[in-house]
């Protein structure tokens, strides 16, 4: 049961902001100020950095086949685990859906005709491709072997790995997360079309300006620990070295204050896919708007209050480390708030199982067991168990993969529609989605059990007695590779061969699904009006359904 | 984006392009906040750890040229606010002067940044080799009065008996004196960019009753800068000033 059109009688629109031509080919790319062609720059640059992580994932994976780790030295393993971490943090899952999916949607469901500021946009792309390549250059010369947490006096002294050139990159990068969260916020408040006021915003809209305020507040303080590593590297200071009287421990906080909101702003968008995507599936307003609204704002504000629980074990005080688990247990509500809200909404809906719905609910069931996970490792004492074990990985990757990945994937898909003009065969798209699905379970699941029985993360070698587990974790892999590697294939089919979609295929009820697909470069011919509250199915007769929410005829055949 | 006068395509009227340009601007200082914060945060933890070394190393800097310095700043945000005034009462060519005043000022500021630098690598105290809170006291240079280095002298060893660990903590601070001016400096340089670039505007009459934007946000930018420098002066230069 999905909700295509059986017909395909519909055209492209004949000009609209990929055709449009302003000057020559690549550089009305490369010097574009149009947000939707900047998101798609980003869509290849993320990409690219994706496929780094994925491959040296995949490198891990299978040295960790046997207890004895047959594929690298063990100083190579180091690099393995802290490039793949570096790359798909900082330069897959922080901008992805931000930069992807929110450049391009964001003015769009505001009603207006571009981000506030254009230019610093593109400049924000820029300085993520210099960054970028200052980190690729520091891949290539020597890698790196501290983890993406470059704990000092191993970064800042006695690594022998190219930190320096990575903690550059890296610091550059910061600023493109602070550019676009700066554009962001104050394109919300001050673009928005006649009629669209703060509480008939899409709740995408409020989850990216949740996820703006940790980009503006968070990344500078980062930016600033990085560049005084590197400072004490080059320079031999002494912030963080004990022989010169520094304070090891005083990085760790101040890497973990930016740190611990960055996981926030890398779930916060994807939670804000998933409230477009349930209740279009569900073809229902979304239950509990103002709570979804106020729980993504919650979690923003709490989420700058818990960093250390990353440091239970540094011998932080008894008193602070209560406080901060009781903390972390507070910024789990809110998020709990949003599935309760999810669920209800598809209480009672009209459910269609189209691909980005599967992927939502994904989501959905995947961030569940991440999340509480969460709060077994905010736990005192069981965390004196658990940490720095894989049960830690097998936590976080459930909520950036189960969690964020999923719902960028199943954002994209969403969305594929609109930014293409084309909708992607419907039977394989469904099966990629399971697959991923399965995939992921396999490689993630069995790692929780290792990090119990007591599997040391980071470890390139582990007792014999685990490598059952491990071996089935590796095989998960090889399945969630292919869950990934299917999407890239039919996506990028069907920006030619792909039926085309029309407006609104779905349909949902947003502003950006009133326009053509693609749509033209000023967004709108005519600047919208809005006059209904958000997801309401019932008032809207311009979304050809009949009030009694029945789905539409089900698609005639598969693509 | 076009542009047709004064308005950028994206928005519908001057005053959304104002709000917008000045509220980014905002949200911009904020971060800037942020950024500034993580090393106020490092100064105030090594400074508790440390008291007597930064007390040691604050007294090395030139009392004088610091206080001086911070007049000057504080006088060019007056003239940057007086440019500001001028364009929006429409006196076009004191908008020019005034922004070129707070370009001067701004310049005076660096250049004195620039002798204190000078200063403190002759006397070896920058951080990393060649590094010792000791080698001023025991090779006086020319324009040094006596009775002030014999003090100096007396302070930097009665410090040593008490912390052994003096230079590697006075390391400490200067790494945190070096850091936090020098990314003020940096600041203060780009500002001075911006204001070369407000200055080439305002000969071609471009700012307005009507349209005073970029003056008014660059105009934020230098007063953040200055307000940064007002917290540096005391807490580098002032520490146990009893002399």
């Amino acid at each position: 049961m999905s909700n295509t059109p059986p017909t395909s009688d519909l055209e492209l629109p004949s000009t609209h902001y990929l055709n449009a031509t302003y000057g020559s080919g690549i550089r009305s790319w490369l010097l574009t100020t149009d947000h939707k062609r900047i998101a798609l720059l980003y869509l290849a640059s993320v990409t690219v950095f994706f496929f780094i992580g994925g491959v040296l994932a995949t490198m891990i994976r299978i040295h960790l086949l046997t207890p004895g780790g047959a594929l690298v030295t063990p100083e190579t393993y180091n690099k393995l685990f802290t490039m793949h971490g570096v790359a798909m943090i900082f330069f897959f899952l922080i901008p992805s859906i931000p930069a992807v999916l929110g450049n391009f949607l964001i003015p769009m469901m505001i009603g207006a005709k571009d981000l506030a500021f254009p230019k610093i946009n593109l400049l924000s792309w820029y300085i993520y491709i210099i960054g970028g390549s200052f980190v690729l250059y520091s891949f290539g010369t020597g890698g790196l072997d501290t983890g993406w947490t470059f704990y000092t006096p191993l970064s800042s002294v006695y690594s022998n790995s190219a930190v320096t050139p990575a903690v550059i990159g890296i610091f550059i990068n910061g600023f493109s997360s602070i550019l676009t969260g700066l554009n962001f916020i104050v394109t919300i408040h001050t673009m928005r079309a006649p009629g669209m006021t703060w509480f008939r915003l899409p709740l995408f809209a409020w989850a990216h300006y949740a996820t703006s305020l940790v980009m503006i507040l968070g990344t500078p303080v980062v930016a600033i620990t990085l560049l005084l590593a590197g400072l004490e590297r080059m320079f031999h200071l002494g912030f963080f070295n004990p022989a010169l009287g520094g304070d090891p421990i005083l990085f760790q906080h101040l890497f973990w204050f930016y740190s611990h909101p960055a996981v926030y702003i890398m779930i916060l968008p994807a939670m804000g896919v998933v409230s477009e995507i349930i209740p279009t599936f569900a073809r229902k307003p979304i239950f509990g708007y103002s709570f979804i609204a106020g729980s993504s704002i919650a979690i923003a504000v709490i989420g700058f209050l818990v960093w250390a629980h990353h440091m239970f074990v540094t011998g932080e005080s008894t008193y602070a480390a209560l406080t901060f688990s009781f903390l972390s247990y507070l910024v789990a509500i809110p998020s709990a708030v949003k599935v309760f809200n999810w669920t209800s909404t598809l209480y009672k809906g009209s459910i269609s199982w189209d691909p980005p719905m599967i992927y939502a609910l994904g989501f959905i069931g995947l961030f569940v067991i991440g999340g509480l996970t969460g709060l077994f490792l905010a736990c005192l004492g069981l965390d004196i168990h658990i940490h720095d074990t894989y049960f830690v990985v097998a936590h976080f990757h459930y909520i950036m993969v189960g969690g964020a990945v999923m719902g960028y994937v199943g954002g994209l898909h969403f969305w594929w529609p609109k930014i293409t003009g084309r909708l992607y065969p419907e039977s394989l798209s469904r099966a990629a989605a399971v697959v991923l699905f399965i995939g992921f379970n396999l490689t993630f699941f069995p790692q929780f059990i290792l990090g119990y029985l007591g599997m040391p993360r980071r470890y390139h070698t582990y007792p014999p007695e685990f490598q059952v587990l491990n071996v089935l974790s590796t095989a998960g892999a090889s399945i969630l590779a292919l869950g990934y590697l299917l999407p890239m294939i039919y996506l990028t089919w069907s920006m030619r061969y792909g039926k085309v979609a029309g407006k609104n295929p779905w349909p949902a009820t947003g502003l950006e699904w009133t326009t053509d697909s693609p749509p033209p470069t000023e967004n709108f011919h005519v600047t919208p009006e809005v006059t209904w509250e958000p997801y309401d199915f019932q008032n809207r007769p311009d979304l050809g359904l009949a009030a009694g929410t029945r789905p539409l005829a089900p698609a005639q055949g598969d693509d | 984006m076009h542009r047709t006068g004064d308005l950028y395509g994206h928005f519908q009227t001057l005053e959304q392009q104002k709000e917008t340009a000045t509220l980014g601007m905002w949200i911009f200082l904020v971060t800037e906040v942020l950024f500034f914060g993580g090393l106020f945060l490092t100064y105030t933890i090594n400074r508790s750890a440390f008291s007597t070394a930064f007390g040691i190393g604050s007294n090395t800097l030139d009392i004088t040229l610091g206080a001086g310095n911070t007049v000057v700043l504080i006088l060019s945000s007056l003239t940057m606010a007086m440019a500001v005034w001028s364009a929006q009462v429409g006196k076009k060519k004191l908008v020019s002067i005034f922004l070129i005043a707070t370009l001067g000022l701004g310049s005076v500021f660096l250049g004195v940044k620039a002798v204190e630098y000078k200063q403190k690598f002759d006397h070896h105290l920058i951080p990393g080799r060649g590094f010792d809170m000791k080698y001023h006291p025991a090779h006086p240079m020319p324009g040094d009065d006596p009775k002030e280095l014999a003090l100096e002298k007396k302070e930097v060893e009665e410090a040593f008996s008490h912390d052994p660990d003096i230079n590697a903590h006075g390391q400490l601070y200067f790494s945190l004196y070096f850091g936090m001016t020098g990314l003020h400096a940096l600041h203060m340089i780009v500002g001075a960019g911006l204001l070369i670039w407000l200055i080439k505007g305002s000969f071609t009459g471009r700012f307005t009753p009507q349209y005073n934007t970029p003056v008014e946000i660059v105009g934020l930018y230098w007063h953040f800068v200055d307000i940064v420098w007002i917290y540096l002066f005391p807490l580098l230069y002032l520490i146990d000033r009893h002399r």
